[in-house]
């Protein structure tokens, strides 16, 4: 009697996730934004939201969840109802706070769905430097003490900062070469580089096209395999110095843990499809956005590559709360 | 010329002059209610923008700030609760004048003052723009540095009566900025665990804890069954007299100056702008004693300055692509969205749209007048409203304020904490302006210290080295040290007299 009660409230409940998985989604889904509004992060998950709208059949509601680096929202997207209902669009930085002690999850405990930007770091100097390729200015760094040289653009910790700390890594020189001085994103950095402040910034090439154009910045080399469309006389890291070397910041559609495979398939399936839409490309490259597409598999693999890579990095810097 | 003529074609589009018109409408509303800020005016709006031309984009977002931002003296006038955080410096002011009968000097003051205030700077952005920008990029972390703690040292001047007390408030402000992630090292700081806390101790949930929930608390507290209205009876023309706007002319003109000056700083907007205005108005001002208790002299500065920052910080956005303040950063946006890129350029490439936008300026705070006259009769309407509704319905308000920061619960909390905290000082006559400009300021002195530091290597004279940071340097010093050279010298006076007496 009680088995067979038992049996048929699994199978009443089998049935009706069933069916509740047949008409996903049949509501609004929230997709958490872990920066504030306005700011790129911002714009590149509203857009994408809109495509998902049509996508989907459904509306796709951003919210931004800012503060504390974003460890506020990324954390959030962990701890919600894995319904499938919200979603998180997570950045480079949710491979750090594991390492920095901000949260104990790994950058492979989110659930993949799709990346669908990375934005490679440049090497900016001043416009009046003395350098005029970034050979030069390593070996200048390579040449003085430890801290003679300062950087901005980036916090600590942060993708940029970290991307900056690996290039001189695989460059033969000590990450800690070069001393940070912390700056709230490109803006002010560029700033303090124009005021005499400090020798470089890192930052993304599109960043840096206003200071660029107004002949107070000059990009000496980008951390990509491929040159950069817009910027077609920037050389590579590779042809600037001979060493291979990626770096930048990443934004991609991350679920929480024990998300249904049929959801995140409907979900990977409709990302891909705006991700490679001609508006959703026209929309990035207006706006200075590299586009990188993973599907599901492949994100995850590179999730958990990042969050090897950063440990290790982080740890070189001493900027770690937990050993590799 | 031409290019002014263009411009003039451009905003005189019946799409461009309907936008001003709705746009104005709901900044004014926006601004009305406690907690929701100007910027926060523009970032609702932003969706509607991308979709607009971008002259009526710009059109939208500049009259929305610019009015916003006079809205946020309504509230602050009828209600000592200020509507955004740039008409915090002097609401104690506006509600004591208009609770004297004098309307006029309080809101009418600070709606011409916020007109003036935004065509003065209006006009310094289409004359200086390229100017202001040479010198305003020369500032880096030593000159903010120095900018902020001159600001924190004025925190003696809105101190109010007495000065230890205004020190032990400023000192709470300041612990109150420590919290969260150090912005060095990432450390956390007095997190206790509580991922939230990482995001530090938000502003904008301070200032309505601080100044609206306290000051509900405040009004419960002496509840004495029903009454109509807030006990307000408001008498006098909404707009001041000529007689009395000459008597302020000074402290309007210099408001303007200093706004501007201050909006063309990146990083410095609107409410830094009225907070040292109106200590610098004190320095000035024929009666400074009045200061705090319905000083006109302090609404004239302040409120002119807050309208004139808007205008200034426009200079490094078009030159530099470096938003002065927060509006102007979701500015840049628009801007970059609509194939308009931001830089010495844009004076070349787009001459027609940037007299666009001085045009859009003189416009909008031309509009003002007349829309801020009407906003005011509303608000009068609104506070006749019986306690028992107007008092919840602001609650609400005030929530819903502190939650669409980050849509974050966890903001409530720190409403209530701060609500509590303050209205127990306001109690005991502890003034909540130094904890502000404790909270705000703290974390600029603090990260433009050590980004200073680390850039000098530890060294010092850095400080001083620089030819603005020297100045700025110096006049700090004299600003802490005055008063006890001062009092020394008085004592030296004053010593026989006394010994006289005894």
């Amino acid at each position: 009697m009680m088995l067979t009660k038992l049996t048929t409230t699994a199978a009443i409940l089998a049935i009706s996730a069933g069916a509740a998985l047949a008409e996903y989604p049949e509501k609004p889904i929230t997709l958490i934004v872990p920066w504030a509004a306005g700011g790129g992060t911002d714009a590149v998950a509203r857009v994408l939201a809109g495509g998902l709208e049509k996508e989907l059949g459904v509306s796709v509601n951003v919210v931004n969840k800012q503060g504390g680096g974003s460890v506020i929202g990324h954390s959030e997207m962990l701890t919600t109802n894995p319904d499938g209902y919200t979603l998180g669009f997570g950045t480079a930085e949710l491979a750090t706070f594991y390492w920095a002690g901000q949260a104990d999850a790994k950058a492979s405990d989110y659930t993949p769905i799709a990346l669908v930007n990375f934005d490679s770091g440049a090497f900016h100097v001043s416009a009046s430097s003395e350098y005029g390729d970034v050979k030069a200015a390593l070996e200048a760094i390579k040449s003085q003490p430890a801290g003679t040289f300062k950087v901005t653009g980036t916090g600590t910790g942060a993708a940029y900062h970290l991307a900056f700390a690996g290039f001189l890594k695989a460059n033969g020189l000590d990450p800690l070469a070069v001393t940070l001085v912390p700056s709230q994103g490109a803006a002010p950095g560029f700033q303090e580089l124009a005021a005499g402040g400090v020798d470089f910034v890192l930052s993304s090439l599109p960043e840096g096209t206003a200071m660029m154009q107004a002949n107070k910045s000059k990009p000496l080399a980008v951390f990509s395999d491929a040159r950069i469309g817009a910027f077609p006389d920037v050389p590579t890291s590779e042809e600037a110095t001979g060493v291979a070397f990626t770096g930048g910041t990443w934004r991609g559609v991350v679920g929480p843990q024990g998300l249904e495979p049929e959801v995140v398939k409907t979900l990977e399936t409709a990302v891909l499809k705006v991700a490679n839409s001609d508006e959703f490309q026209t929309f990035m490259e207006e706006k200075g956005f590299g586009v990188r597409v993973l599907d599901a598999q492949g994100f995850g693999d590179f999730l958990a590559e990042q969050h090897a890579q950063v440990g290790i990095i982080m740890n070189d810097l001493g900027i770690a709360q937990r050993k590799e | 010329m031409t290019g002014f003529l263009e411009g003039f074609a451009l905003v005189m589009q019946a799409d461009v002059l309907i936008t001003m018109l709705i746009s104005a409408i709901f900044g004014l509303f926006v601004g009305m209610v406690p907690g929701l800020s100007a910027t926060m005016a523009v970032a609702l709006l932003v969706p509607v923008a991308f979709t607009l031309s971008p002259v009526a984009a710009l059109a939208t977002i500049i009259t929305c700030s610019a009015m916003a931002m006079f809205a946020g003296d309504i509230p602050a006038a009828f209600l000592r609760i200020p509507g955004t955080p740039a008409s915090a410096a002097y609401t104690y002011d506006m509600n004591d004048l208009v609770r004297a009968g004098r309307l006029g000097d309080a809101l009418g003051m600070s709606l011409v003052g916020s007109a003036m205030g935004g065509v003065f700077g209006a006009i310094i952005l289409m004359f200086g723009a390229p100017l202001l920008a040479d010198f305003a990029i020369n500032f880096s972390s030593y000159e903010y540095f120095w900018l902020a703690l001159l600001g924190l040292s004025c925190a003696t001047l809105v101190a109010g009566d007495d000065a230890l007390k205004g020190w032990a408030s400023l000192t709470i402000g300041l612990f109150l900025s420590v919290v969260g992630l150090d912005f060095v090292t990432g450390i956390q700081r007095y997190t206790f665990g509580i991922t939230n806390l990482q995001a530090g101790i938000g502003f904008i949930s301070v200032m309505i804890g601080a100044f609206a929930l306290s000051e509900l608390f405040r009004k419960a507290a002496a509840f004495e069954g029903e009454t109509n209205g807030p006990g307000l009876a408001i008498s006098g023309r909404p707009l001041p007299t000529l007689r009395s706007l000459w008597e302020q002319r000074n402290h309007i003109g210099r408001g303007g100056l200093i706004g501007t000056l201050v909006g063309a700083l990146p990083g410095a907007g609107a409410d830094i702008a009225a907070w040292v205005t109106y200590a610098v108005s004190k320095r000035f001002a024929r009666k400074p004693e009045l200061f705090g208790h319905g000083s006109v002299e302090g609404v004239a500065g302040a409120a002119t300055a807050n309208n004139a920052a808007l205008s200034g910080s426009y200079v490094p956005t078009l030159v530099f692509g470096i938003p002065g303040d927060s509006i102007t950063a979701i500015v840049v946006g628009v801007l970059i969205l609509k194939g308009i890129q931001p830089g010495p350029l844009v004076f070349v490439n787009s001459a027609d749209m940037v007299n666009a936008i001085y045009i859009i300026f003189l416009l909008a705070n031309i509009l003002l007048v007349p829309l801020g006259v009407a906003a005011v009769y509303l608000g009068r309407t609104a506070i006749s409203i019986r306690d028992a509704i107007l008092y919840p319905v602001i609650l609400l308000l005030c929530l819903y304020g502190a939650y669409a920061v980050s849509n974050n619960t966890f903001e409530l909390w720190i409403v209530l904490a701060i609500g509590v905290l303050v209205w127990i000082m306001q109690e005991n006559n502890y003034p909540a302006a130094p904890l502000i400009l404790g909270l705000v300021l703290g974390q600029v002195v603090e990260q433009n210290f050590m980004s200073s530091l680390i850039k000098s290597d530890g060294n010092v004279i850095n400080f001083f080295n620089r030819p603005i940071a020297g100045v700025l340097g110096v006049l700090t010093l004299i600003v802490w040290f005055s008063p006890i050279i001062m009092g020394i010298l008085r004592r030296a006076d004053t010593a026989p007299e006394s010994t006289n007496k005894t």
